[in-house]
């Protein structure tokens, strides 16, 4: 018994559930559910349908190179039982998948995480450019005098000749 | 050398259920509409095609019953006589006679009402023509009913003969009732004869197979015969008699010497010497069964004395064989020397069939077909077959204990389930009964399986711990830096909510809030809600005091 993934969305696939699909060229397309072998129907590429994994692995939302995903490696040949060995297997697995999860959540905040710089800049121009909507505007404390020249004679001037 | 298959036969229908299949496909395949004021002509012949076509059928249908039912002359005459034995002939004959009479009756009727259709004068006329015509034919086949249905059950009882080929070599077992025919054929070949402590259990001829040198035998169980003169048998024994008669076969017949099939020796050797007429020219060997009960030296003189009759009577078919080819002693029960007994009954066989061939004269063409290569020896070695030492010292081949002998220990197929894991090669052999697990948390354990995986979870926890390490530093890091003040962040939340106020107006604006009525329509009917009313209303509390 295998859990397999499933093609379109990468969910696990356990037994009794899902669809498989053979082609003609034999490749075997396995569905979790009938979401996906409709959407698979349909011809919708998963790369470009955003809830599943594929998307999200190609658009760099979720983590994808890792050490921890090279302890899970499909095996062709089965290795003999030996107890020991799998005891200690069962119990690395829950802890490495606690590591990746962990490393994956990590990846998800970074990626959300705001550019505190940037951040910080649009909010200090956003005070100064909006600050008029909650504060009257403040008299100037100094009031800064212009000299106004001597314009009428310039007028004069004009209007005699 | 024909192969005798009976089972090919195609169904014969009741007679009732013969013409509704005619008569409905009759009614299906030509047309069924036409109108009172069509042409004569196609009238005419609209109802001449149902006649013929009904008759067509009809005929074919009979005929491939008189083809596919064998004809008795034109058989093997084993196949002839047994035919006889079971359907007696002349009823046989009778059957298809009347079928095929039958056949003539249903074409000559139809023929008569054609020519009576050709000058029909109305559709009416035409029409009650045709119903006469396709009556009489019923009425004909209603007639052959019992006929067909004799032929059904013999079509039925002839699938399920045993197809016994008259011409290869055969061996045939006759006896008394009861002495072990049926267990002696259960013993040499992989037929799964009844065997039951009554008499006439085989009831009818049964085919088994066995090898002899590369050759292949065909072994005949026999019902058994009972001493009584030819007249007087039944169906069953006739059977034996028949195959006795016509088939060219190494004959065994069985004797029992413990007398338990309720038969003494002395009426299995009256039997014996009331059918040796028909063992002539066979080869005949004489089998006594059930040792295992009463041993040949125990016999009485008597029985002995008898038994050397026989013995001398078969030894006249012998062709100058020794003794103990003519008289043997098994027991099928303990199995001690039933496959001697097949093998001097095929030899004898063999000897006999070979022999006739050598004498015919196309042996002449047949031997030239022959040459016999032998090899030139290319050196003095001398190149001796491999034998196993065990073979050699005599070594018996013991019977080693299979899981089904286990199972059949343990209480049966249905009580007993063998464990599967006993052979397994494990480092440990307390792990056998392990569930070996496959699945865990949703991942496969299988692709995680490696002999190492300690030292590796050990390396990465350690990466881990100090990726973490480093995670906090970074943290720590960006605390630093430009940071809004108290007032700042206050003043920023209430720009954004007057934001927020400003557009959420503006968006009420834009969808025709002025022109909305700021009472919806359904509870304003009646149009009670305008300024006037209001106005008197208000006023009527009295006069307002200005707040400030």
């Amino acid at each position: 018994m295998r859990l397999v993934n499933c093609w379109f969305c990468s969910s696990t696939i356990y037994p009794g559930h899902g669809i498989q699909f053979v082609r003609n060229d034999a490749k075997i397309f396995r569905f979790c559910r009938s979401k996906c072998h409709k959407n698979f129907k349909m011809k919708r590429n998963p790369r470009k349908v955003k809830w599943t994994k594929a998307y999200r692995a190609a658009h760099g939302k979720d983590m994808t190179k890792d050490t921890t995903f090279e302890f899970e490696k499909k095996r062709n040949r089965p290795e003999r039982y030996d107890r020991n060995v799998t005891e200690n297997t069962l119990l690395a697995i829950k802890k490495i998948v606690k590591i990746r999860d962990d490393r994956a959540t990590k990846h998800i905040q970074n990626r959300l995480k705001p550019d505190k710089k940037k951040k910080h800049a649009e909010a200090i121009k956003e005070l100064d450019n909006n600050i008029h909507l909650v504060r009257a505007p403040q008299p100037d404390s100094e009031k800064i005098k212009v000299d106004v020249p001597n314009q009428k004679s310039v007028q004069n001037e004009a209007m005699e000749e | 050398m024909v192969k005798y298959n009976f089972k090919k036969i195609t169904v014969v229908p009741n007679g009732k259920e013969f013409v509704d299949i005619i008569l409905s496909r009759t009614q299906r395949q030509t047309p069924t509409v036409v109108h009172k004021g069509d042409r004569i002509a196609n009238l005419r012949s609209f109802y001449m095609r149902k006649v013929r076509f009904t008759q067509s059928n009809f005929n074919e249908k009979l005929s491939t019953i008189i083809e596919e039912f064998p004809r008795l002359d034109e058989i093997h005459p084993f196949y002839g006589d047994l035919l006889h034995v079971l359907y007696n002939k002349d009823h046989y004959k009778f059957a298809l006679g009347q079928v095929n009479t039958a056949k003539k009756n249903i074409t000559k009727i139809a023929m008569d009402y054609v020519k009576l259709v050709k000058y029909g004068d109305s559709l009416y006329r035409c029409k009650c023509l045709k119903v006469a015509a396709l009556g009489r034919m019923s009425i004909v086949m209603k007639g052959l009913g019992p006929s067909l249905a004799y032929l059904e059950q013999v079509r039925q009882h002839l699938a399920r003969l045993p197809s016994i080929d008259p011409n290869t070599r055969t061996i045939l077992i006759c006896g008394c009732p009861n002495v072990g025919k049926s267990s002696f054929v259960n013993k040499v070949t992989r037929a799964d004869v009844d065997v039951q402590p009554y008499a006439f259990t085989t009831k009818s001829l049964f085919l088994g197979h066995t090898d002899y040198k590369c050759l292949r035998y065909q072994v005949i169980d026999t019902p058994g015969i009972l001493d009584r003169p030819i007249e007087d048998r039944n169906i069953i024994e006739m059977c034996s008699i028949t195959a006795l008669a016509h088939l060219r076969a190494a004959v065994l017949f069985f004797l029992d010497i413990s007398g338990s099939c309720g038969y003494t020796i002395a009426q299995q050797a009256s039997l014996f010497h009331r059918i040796k007429s028909v063992l002539t020219n066979k080869p005949l060997v004489i089998v006594c069964n059930k040792t295992d009960l009463v041993p040949w030296e125990n016999l009485p003189e008597e029985d002995k004395k008898l038994i050397e009759e026989m013995k001398n009577e078969a030894m006249k078919t012998a062709m100058g064989e020794e003794e103990e080819a003519v008289l043997l002693k098994m027991s099928t029960l303990t199995e001690e020397g039933v496959m001697s007994v097949r093998n001097v009954a095929s030899e004898r066989l063999l000897d006999q069939r070979v022999a006739a061939k050598m004498k015919s004269k196309k042996i002449n063409d047949y031997m030239s077909w022959f040459h016999v290569a032998m090899p030139k020896p290319r050196d003095d070695q001398e190149r001796l077959p491999c034998i196993p030492q065990v073979v050699k010292e005599g070594g018996k081949k013991e019977k080693r204990k299979t899981e089904k002998d286990l199972e059949d220990e343990n209480g049966g197929a249905g009580v007993y389930s063998a464990s599967l894991k006993k052979n397994y090669i494990l480092a440990d052999e307390k792990w056998k009964d392990d569930i070996i697990p496959e699945i865990c948390d949703g991942h496969n354990v299988a692709d995680f399986i490696d002999a190492d995986i300690l030292n590796r979870l050990e390396e990465l926890t350690s990466e881990e711990s100090l990726r973490q390490g480093e995670e906090e530093e970074e943290n720590g890091f960006e605390m630093e830096g430009e940071e809004l003040t108290e007032e700042e962040k206050n003043l920023l939340a209430e720009i954004r909510k007057k934001k927020a106020l400003c557009i959420q107006e503006h968006r009420l604006k834009k969808s025709n809030a002025q022109n909305r009525e700021t009472v919806p329509r359904k509870f304003n009917k009646d149009k009670k809600f305008n300024s006037k009313r209001f106005g008197r209303e208000l006023s009527s509390y009295g006069p307002f005091k200005k707040q400030v």
